[in-house]
C-alpha cells in the first residue's frame, strides 16, 4: 500500500471527507470494501487454522480441556507409529489408479475429438459419475461389491465361477485395487472433459490443413492433438501425485478404513475426530503437508524445465 | 482404397465404438444396479439376484420410505437454504474481489492471489483439524448459518473464472462512465456486474454441484442430524440397523443424486466449459 500512503500524505492539507470524496479515497473505499470479507473469511478459514495447526502438533490435547506441550515426541510418534507414516504406502496404489485414470481419459478424449455419432450422449455417461455425492458413491459400491451382488454377478456373466472370486473389500490382496477402481470410476470422465477442451481449443483450419495433407489419424494424434493437451496433461500428471498422497474419500465412505484399506488421512481423521488426539493428527497434517510441498516445488521446476526443452 | 485399408477401417470404427459403449457401460452400471434394486420389493430383493430387472418399475414404495425415514423433506430444505446463501454470498464476494483484482493496481495484489491459490492447494480433510476449533470457538457448530459462512470461503477456480471474464471486458467501458461521473461502485453494480452473468452462471453451478454434495464438512459442523442433515449427510441414516436393506437404501441414493442429475442435464455446457476455465488456470 505504499503508494497510497504517499498519495494521502501528499493531500495531507484535505480533510478527511474531502479526501473519501475524490477519486483516490473513492479506489481506496471501493478496494477495501469490495476485499475485506473475503481476505477475513481467507483467514479464519484457512490461514489462521493453518498456524494453529502447527501450534497443535507440538502439544499433548483435546479439543476441549488441559494442553500439555511435548515438543516433538508427536512427530516422532509419526514416523515410529506403524499405522501413521506406514500408510502412505497406500498412495502407490492410487498412483497407479491414476496413471490408468488418465490414460483412459486421454483415450476416451482422443476417440470422441473425432466426429462419433451420439458423441455428447458417450460423453454425458461417462462423465456423470462425477457428479455424484461422496456418501452416494459409498453406498453404490458397498452393494457393487457386496458378495454375490453386481460386480460378482456380471463377472459370473462373463463365465467366471462365483467360488474363484475373492471377497472385493474384505481381502486384503485385493480391496485397496478395488477402491482405486471406485476413484477411477469417479473422475476418468472429468480428466476426459478437461481433456477434450484443451483438443476442441486447437484451431479447426489445423486439422483441415492436415487433412489436404494427407496426415492419418495417428499423424493428427501426434502432432495435433498431443501438443495441445501437453500442459494439461501433465498438469493432471502432478496433481494426480499429491491427490494420491492425501486419498482419503474411497476408503472413508465405502470401507472406513477396515482391513487394511486406512489411507494416511484415513487415519488422520480418526485420530483428530474419534480418538481426539488433536497433537498428533495435526502432526500428521503439518508432516504430509510438508511432503506435498516438496513434490509441488520438485515438480514445479521438472515442469519448468520439461517445457523449456519442448520449446527449443 | 484396397480391400484391406477398407476392413481395417471399418475394424477401426467398430473398435471405436466398441470402447466407447464399453465404457459408458461401466460408467453407467453401479448406477443402473441401484436404479433396479431401488424398484424391488423386500421379498423381491431376498429372493432375485441384484441385477434381475424389478418385476413392477411403478413400485416406488423403496423411495417413499426412504424420503420418510431419512427425513429428507427437512434435508432438502436445509440443502436449498444452504445452496441458495452460498451462492449468493460467494457470487458477490467472488465477483467483488475479482473486480478489484483485475482493475486495480496496487502492491499486494499478486499476493493476494497467490494467498487465494496457496489456499486452494491445503487438502481439505487436514485443514479441518484445526477450522475445528476455530468453527468451536465461534460457535459455529451445530448452526447452520455457521456452516455456510465456511462454505462460502474460499474459492479459487470461480474467482479465476471472474478474473478471466474480467479481463475480456474492455476496460475503456470503465473508463468512460468514469468521464461520465460515475463512482466505482456503479460502474460495477451497473455496468459490469450484468455483463458477467454467464461467468456467474458457469461459476454458480459449479459450485453450486460442490456445495450440494459437500458431506464431510456438513457430517462433521452439522452434527444434530435430526433438524440439520443435508440431503447427502441425511443418507448416514442408512449405516447401522438399516444397512443391508440395499433397496431401501438404493432408492434413497437416487433420490440424492436426482438434483445433480437434472442440473446435469440441463446445463452439461456450462458444466463442462467451467471446469475447462477452472482446469487451465488450476
Amino acid at each position: 500500500m505504499g503508494a497510497l500512503t504517499k498519495n494521502t500524505h501528499r493531500r495531507k492539507k484535505r480533510t478527511f471527507s474531502e479526501w473519501i470524496k475524490s477519486r483516490d479515497g473513492q479506489k481506496v473505499l471501493v478496494m477495501v470494501a469490495f476485499m475485506v470479507v473475503p481476505l477475513i473469511l481467507l483467514a479464519v478459514f484457512t490461514y489462521i487454522p493453518f498456524g494453529e495447526m502447527v501450534n497443535f502438533s507440538f502439544y499433548n490435547m483435546k479439543y476441549i480441556g488441559a494442553r500439555k506441550f511435548v515438543g516433538l515426541k508427536n512427530y516422532a510418534k509419526v514416523f515410529s507409529r506403524d499405522d501413521c507414516f506406514g500408510a502412505l504406502k497406500l498412495s502407490l496404489y492410487y498412483m497407479g489408479g491414476s496413471v490408468v485414470q488418465l490414460s483412459l481419459a486421454l483415450y476416451l478424449a482422443t476417440l470422441l475429438s473425432f466426429k462419433v455419432k451420439g458423441g455428447n450422449l458417450f460423453k454425458g455417461f461417462m462423465f456423470f459419475p462425477f457428479l455424484i455425492n461422496g456418501i452416494a458413491i459409498g453406498f453404490i459400491f458397498k452393494f457393487f461389491y457386496t458378495r454375490g451382488f453386481v460386480f460378482d454377478t456380471v463377472l459370473q456373466w462373463c463365465g467366471f465361477q462365483l467360488d474363484n472370486l475373492p471377497y472385493w473389500l474384505k481381502d486384503r490382496s485385493i480391496n485397496n485395487i478395488s477402491l482405486v477402481g471406485t476413484s477411477v470410476w469417479r473422475y476418468f470422465g472429468q480428466n476426459m472433459v478437461l481433456f477434450i477442451g484443451a483438443i476442441m481449443s486447437v484451431d479447426n483450419e489445423l486439422y483441415e490443413a492436415a487433412m489436404l495433407d494427407g496426415a492419418n489419424k495417428f499423424q493428427q494424434f501426434k502432432y495435433i492433438i498431443m501438443p495441445s493437451i501437453k500442459t494439461i496433461f501433465v498438469l493432471n500428471v502432478i496433481l494426480s501425485i499429491s491427490g494420491s498422497l492425501s486419498a482419503f474419500e474411497p476408503p472413508y465412505v465405502i470401507t472406513d478404513g477396515a482391513n487394511g484399506t486406512g489411507t494416511y488421512f484415513v487415519v488422520m481423521h480418526e485420530i483428530a475426530h474419534t480418538q481426539q488426539k488433536v497433537g498428533l493428527a495435526s502432526a500428521m497434517a503439518v508432516v504430509l503437508l510438508g511432503i506435498i510441498f516438496l513434490v509441488t516445488i520438485f515438480q514445479k521446476l521438472f515442469f519448468k524445465y520439461v517445457f523449456k526443452d519442448s520449446t527449443q | 482404397m484396397t480391400i484391406f485399408e477398407k476392413a481395417g477401417k471399418y475394424i477401426l470404427i467398430f473398435l471405436k465404438y466398441l470402447s466407447l459403449v464399453f465404457f459408458s457401460f461401466v460408467a453407467l452400471l453401479p448406477v443402473v444396479s441401484c436404479v433396479i434394486t431401488a424398484f424391488k420389493s423386500d421379498v423381491e430383493y431376498q429372493n432375485t439376484n441384484v441385477m434381475t430387472l424389478p418385476e413392477n418399475w411403478f413400485n416406488f414404495d423403496n423411495f417413499i420410505n426412504a424420503f420418510n425415514k431419512a427425513g429428507m423433506a427437512r434435508a432438502f430444505m436445509n440443502s436449498l437454504i444452504i445452496l441458495v446463501c452460498v451462492l449468493l454470498f460467494s457470487t458477490i464476494i467472488g465477483t467483488q474481489l475479482a473486480y478489484v483484482l483485475n482493475r486495480f493496481k496496487f502492491p499486494g495484489n499478486t499476493l493476494i492471489r497467490n494467498l487465494f491459490l496457496f489456499a486452494s492447494m491445503l487438502p481439505g480433510v487436514a485443514m479441518q483439524i484445526s477450522v475445528y476449533e476455530i468453527m468451536y470457538k465461534l460457535h459455529f457448530i451445530n448452526s447452520l448459518p455457521g456452516y455456510i459462512v465456511m462454505m462460502c470461503g474460499t474459492d479459487v477456480i470461480a474467482i479465476y473464472i471472474y478474473i478471466q471474464f474480467f479481463e475480456n471486458i474492455d476496460i475503456s467501458l470503465d473508463e468512460s462512465a468514469i468521464v461520465d461521473g460515475a463512482s466505482y461502485f456503479t460502474i460495477f453494480y451497473r455496468i459490469l456486474f450484468p455483463l458477467l452473468k454467464p461467468a456467474i452462471v458457469t461459476a454458480c453451478i459449479l459450485k453450486g454441484v460442490g456445495t450440494y454434495n459437500e458431506y464431510y464438512c456438513a457430517n462433521l459442523y452439522l452434527q444434530d442430524k435430526n433438524k440439520l442433515a443435508t440431503v447427502a449427510t441425511s443418507l448416514y441414516t442408512f449405516v447401522g440397523p438399516l444397512g443391508s436393506k440395499y433397496n431401501l437404501i438404493c432408492a434413497g441414493v437416487i433420490i440424492s443424486l436426482l438434483p445433480a442429475l437434472v442440473v446435469f442435464i440441463t446445463c452439461q455446457k456450462q458444466i463442462y466449459s467451467g471446469l475447462t476455465a477452472g482446469a487451465v488456470k488450476g
